[in-house]
């Protein structure tokens, strides 16, 4: 048998959750040394993944597989595609950063490393299983200590109520950190239900014999239960990629969630949204994903406009940068709506540079938190002289927001926007741009606000300090690999090829 | 021989790169500021020898010599590859680029001399970064690579505009820069993408030979080319993109001579240039291209003459003299634009360059603050007026030959109203560039500027004469160099695509040195004062100084366009999109209340409620029967 190495990756978060619980009971560092070496054994795991895989065989590799409930067709079945494979490695690499970002943690750290290794593990587990009831499971996982990271760890603002729904927002406390929290839960257990309900009808559909998604590819539903199970799919998976108009969890969740949160949140956890809907949407009901391309597209384009303009009008530096996430993801699911290879192609790229950029993001915002106090873009200003490292990290990782040839954010929209005019909706090219011209001003409006310009003359923000010791860790490592992507886009695109070619066949639509 | 000027090529462009790197990722080297420099001088001179021996490698008429790497993958061959083309244009942009690159580095040294060390290191970092991305547009084989070196150049300018980031001024020009440029470029972008799948490439050769052989479909083509130029007004500071370009002087003034004189903003022309064949197809887009670029020229040219900022004037001579190469090439004559490109990038570049070492020794851009300094710089004074004897299209000097090109090149396409505008604008060249010239080296001398600019330090020198050699060095090449072009085009006279009529060499001379004299009128004899000329032209006069309120459009397109959609759509967000939602979930923690009170503990209510129930399913149960 060979080595189980997605095993391996999956659960040595959820281990070293578990030793830090049991060993490591109030010695922070000691926390922190046992959470980093676990994010830096998936990290060289995953890296091990990237390269053993064999590109020229593709398809699924490294499979394990042994029988959990045989009566019920549940199985613990592991493998992993082109697609897979970056993911995998994308959510290493934020894991590896975010520990690094959430070294000043200061209450519960324990419990903290705990919750984020084991949330990491579920990710792992999604990208990674071919089972639909194990994945899941792992979903779920994912999902749910989200709740307890933000109500506990999360930090809150103030919104004043406005307009004819304002009575409501008393009532429910929106701006504090559990308000965000309870929203984040609800919304992403109310598309966990869609999820639910579109898994088992499929299920059922196949004879209720298996839960393998390989052998329910290959089962042919009718067109009308495709149509359904897929706009469950779309939906469920869809609120956790942030899809108008069900969206409003991210901006709240992301500002009120600590640093490391935001960063495996945003970077992470909503690329699983994308890849549910990528997965299970177009590989197990493609018919339904042809019908309802051209509601995904169009969709997508309100993300990406709608998104921009909602970010360009935030004050809050976190609010900017969670809204941007959703313009983004925009680019996400209108480039696989465009049912193209390159678009596809671009799809999955940008999930990965999506979730680089704003990991780095996130850091950043944290960093200059934990210096200025204040994520109020207004009030700062002339930062650059003060920090500089931070400075060029955050222009940076604007640059590769608005898709700036040389960083890996390039690459991937503009693959996006290839297959959006090879597609049936050749329209979609044009909110698309448009919204990568919007986040230019959006970002670089901030950029010069916060670094550029004279100093503030505001006392909180004299002699600020750069960046120092371990929290350039994750800045550097994270531009680096911007930058490495950008350059070598082959790096990513390949795999991510090998697994593109392969659905749109099964999709009917292959070359 | 190929594979050598291949390899040749390649070092040119590696070694800015490598420098780059070096000096971004070694703190204590950036930080240490002139060793960086070194680096930088190290790269730019391998570049530049590379550029001049691959030049005389190139023998008469040779094919284009083309490398390409595989980039992206996709299914069934890569998607896009990376490489080098080389053939004459290249090849003379080349030497374009790094000669003047390399004279403004070793200009740099000693202008920015009271930089501290660290600034200096980001400056060179910046310098070798733009000279790698500019070779990039300039030998790239594909569109992709173009436009992707074409994005990083915009970011250099980005970055060295704001290389003073502290003042306002400068971070403000730098963002409206960086839009404007890219809001030409998102049609570029687009174009781009059109292109790719109506003709199922990015290869310039590709692509030309496929329009040769007629293999692809033509009809949706004047969309594309419609949407290249957009590109190129942008980057080319074409009316009404141009506004960005006055206001990037904020940046040093050897970045205006680099970037925004000699190269970047020509970018825009030599993608025309580049694309010529696709042009060609789509004579309508041609035609518009000519007229804007004749309507450019003419406006910057008015702007010229109303602006007392020496390098302001410089920068709308830039826009102009673009508008002039962009309507040769829209009149059907791409060579004559790109000649123009050539002669203008090295005498722009002079005229920048002999403009900062004015500044720098009188510590003002403002023209008022300047005069006599023939006297106290007379090295720089005969620089300057070599380059603006060139500008200004004066037989024997480097402009001459190419501006006459363009107007023949306009003649002979047919455009009799863009011809006659440039004509105007030749007049109104010379008048404001000699008026700068009589002003600055001539006019009384000015006590010294009290308040020194921020960037333009007090100088070494003291006296404040002529600069040091690694200012004069630079300018003396750049002289000698307008001078030897504009001596070989007297001998040689370029074989013309087209013939020009007999008159119109008398008639541009005539005009240049009108426009002279009127200045010399003006502003030496002061025979006309200044003030009559002024209020002769009263109205154009007050439009020109509020810059054709073209500015303040695009201003309020941004303030009460984008930002106040962005705060109507931000508040629709948070009060009505997600007020929905809170309505439903205050509804539903009502609803809990209400519920709730259903359960009041008394035996009493649940007796009766029991009741009720087996009243209701009695009555339930026997409607069944």
């Amino acid at each position: 048998m060979e080595f189980p190495i997605l095993s391996l990756i999956t659960w040595t978060p959820f281990i070293a959750a578990l030793i830090i619980m049991a060993f490591a009971r109030h010695r922070p560092l000691m926390v922190r040394l046992v959470g980093t070496i676990g994010s830096s054994i998936t990290l060289v795991g995953s890296t091990w993944l990237y390269f053993a895989y064999d590109h020229a065989k593709a398809g699924y590799q490294f499979f394990e597989w042994f029988p959990l409930v045989p009566s019920l067709g549940i199985h613990y079945q592991l493998a992993v595609d082109g697609w897979g494979l970056v993911l995998v490695l994308l959510t290493a690499i934020i894991l590896f950063a975010g520990s690094f970002a959430s070294w000043t943690v200061k209450t519960r750290g324990q419990e903290f490393y705990a919750l984020l290794l084991l949330l990491v593990t579920g990710v792992f587990g999604v990208f990674v299983s071919l089972d639909l009831f194990v994945l899941f499971l792992f979903y779920e996982i994912a999902v749910l200590p989200m709740y307890l990271l933000i109500a506990i760890w999360g930090s809150s603002g103030e919104v004043l109520p406005q307009g004819v729904f304002g009575w409501a927002f008393k009532r429910t406390g929106v701006g504090t950190k559990e308000y965000a929290a309870m929203k984040l839960t609800l919304y992403l257990l109310l598309g966990s239900a869609f999820i639910l309900v579109g898994m088992l009808a499929l299920y059922t559909a196949a004879g209720s014999t298996t839960f393998s998604l390989l052998d329910l590819q290959q089962v042919k539903y009718s067109p009308a239960l495709q149509s359904w199970v897929f706009l469950f799919f779309y939906v469920g998976f869809g609120v956790l990629a942030g899809i108008f108009p069900l969206h409003t969890w991210s901006p709240d969740g992301h500002a009120s969630a600590p640093t490391a949160v935001s960063m495996l949140h945003a970077g992470v956890l909503m690329k699983l949204g994308a890849y549910g809907v990528l997965r299970l949407g177009f590989g197990l009901t493609p018919e339904g994903a042809l019908q309802w391309a051209w509601l995904v597209g169009s969709i997508a384009c309100i993300n990406i406009v709608y998104g921009a303009f909602s970010a360009m009008s935030q004050k809050d530096l976190k609010y900017v940068v969670a809204y941007s996430s959703v313009s983004h993801m925009g680019i996400v699911m209108l480039g696989m709506a465009t049912l193209t290879e390159q678009g596809i192609n671009g799809s999955v790229f940008q999930m990965v540079a999506h979730g680089i950029m704003t990991g780095l993001f996130f850091a950043l915002v944290g960093l200059v938190y934990e210096k200025a106090h204040s994520r109020e873009i207004f009030k700062m200003g002339g930062f650059a002289t003060m920090m500089p490292g931070i400075a060029t990290a955050f222009v940076v990782g604007g640059f590769s927001s608005l898709g700036l040839p040389g960083t890996a954010g390039f690459v991937a929209e503009f693959l996006a926007f290839l297959g959006a005019w090879q597609s049936a909706h050749s329209w979609w090219l044009f909110p698309g741009v448009t919204g990568a011209f919007l986040t230019a001003i959006y970002v670089l409006r901030v950029a010069k606000q916060i670094f550029f310009g004279p100093k503030s003359a505001d006392p909180h923000f004299q002699d600020l300090p750069d960046a120092k010791g371990t929290e350039w860790v994750a800045l550097v490592f994270l531009v680096c690999i911007l930058i490495l992507f950008g350059v070598f886009p082959m790096l990513m695109v390949k795999p991510i090829d090998t697994a593109t070619v392969a659905i749109l066949q099964h999709m009917g639509l292959g070359r | 021989m190929m594979n050598d000027r291949v390899t040749l090529i390649l070092l040119a462009l590696l070694a800015p790169v490598a420098s780059f790197l070096l000096i971004a990722a070694v703190p204590p080297l950036r930080r240490a500021g002139r060793p960086a420099a070194f680096v930088s001088f190290a790269a730019v001179l391998t570049s530049l020898a590379s550029a001049l021996r691959n030049w005389q490698l190139s023998g008469e008429g040779s094919e284009p010599i083309r490398a390409a790497w595989d980039w992206l993958p996709a299914q069934g061959g890569p998607l896009a590859t990376m490489g080098v083309l080389i053939d004459p244009q290249s090849t003379l942009m080349l030497i374009l680029v790094t000669l003047v690159a390399t004279l403004v580095q070793i200009y740099s040294l000693e202008y920015l001399h009271t930089e501290p060390p660290g600034a200096l290191g980001r400056y060179y970092a910046y310098q070798s970064l733009f000279v790698f991305s500019m070779m990039g547009v300039v030998i790239a084989p594909n569109l992709l690579q173009l436009f992707i070196c074409w994005e990083l150049v915009g970011v250099c300018s980005f970055l060295l505009i704001g290389f003073w980031y502290r003042k306002p001024e400068a971070a403000r020009a730098a963002l409206k820069a960086f839009w404007t440029t890219k809001a030409g470029d998102v049609g570029l972008l687009i174009g781009i993408v059109l292109l790719y799948r109506l003709a199922g490439t990015f290869d310039l050769l590709q692509l030309k030979h496929s329009i040769e052989s007629h293999t692809f479909e033509t009809a949706g083509l004047g969309l594309i080319t419609f949407c290249l130029y957009l590109g190129a007004m942008g980057k080319s500071a074409q009316f009404p993109l141009h506004v960005w370009l006055p206001d990037a002087m904020e940046g040093p003034t050897p970045v205006s001579a680099l970037i925004h004189a000699a190269t970047m903003v020509t970018a825009g022309v030599y993608l025309l240039v580049r694309t010529e064949f696709l042009f060609r197809e789509t004579p309508e887009v041609l035609a518009l291209v000519a007229w804007i670029g004749a309507i450019t020229a003419l406006m910057a040219a008015t702007l010229a003459c109303v602006q007392t900022d020496i390098k302001r004037v410089l920068a709308y001579s830039t826009v102009s003299q673009l508008g002039y190469m962009m309507t040769a090439i829209g009149a059907g004559f791409a060579g004559a634009g790109f000649l123009h490109l050539l002669t203008h990038g090295v005498f722009k570049a002079l005229l920048f360059l002999g403009a900062g070492a004015v500044i720098h020794a009188v510590h003002s851009n403002e023209m008022k603050d300047m005069g006599g300094l023939f006297k106290r710089m007379p090295q720089v004074a005969i620089v300057f007026i070599i380059g603006t004897l060139s500008l200004a299209g004066v037989p024997l000097f480097a402009g001459f030959a190419s501006k006459e090109e363009v107007l023949g090149a306009v003649l002979a396409g047919g455009f009799m109203g863009p011809f006659l505008m440039l004509l105007t604008a030749a007049f109104l060249t010379a008048f404001y560039m000699f008026r700068v010239v009589f002003v600055v080296f001539f006019g009384p001398a000015k006590p010294a500027h009290a308040h020194a600019d921020p960037h333009a330090h007090a100088d070494a020198h003291g006296t404040g004469g002529d600069p040091g050699l690694a200012m004069s060095g630079p300018l003396w090449v750049l002289a000698l160099s307008a001078l030897a072009i504009g001596g070989y085009f007297t001998l040689h006279h370029a074989e013309a695509e087209f013939t020009s009529p007999a008159w119109l060499t008398p008639a541009a001379v005539t005009v240049a040195l009108s426009g002279i004299f009127l200045a010399w009128l003006t502003y030496q004899r002061q025979t006309i004062s200044a003030d009559s000329l002024a209020s002769a032209f009263g109205p154009i006069r007050r439009a020109a100084l509020a810059k054709f309120w073209i500015d303040d459009i695009f201003e309020a397109i941004y303030r009460s366009g984008l930002l106040a959609l962005a705060r109507i759509i931000g508040w629709v967000d948070r009060y009505i999109v997600d007020g929905v939602l809170n309505v439903i979930s205050a509804w539903t923690l009502d609803g809990g209340d209400v519920l709730r009170r259903i359960q009041t503990g008394r035996v009493g209510d649940y007796i009766f409620a029991l009741a009720a129930g087996l009243v209701f399913l009695m009555l339930w149960m026997g409607g069944g029967f």
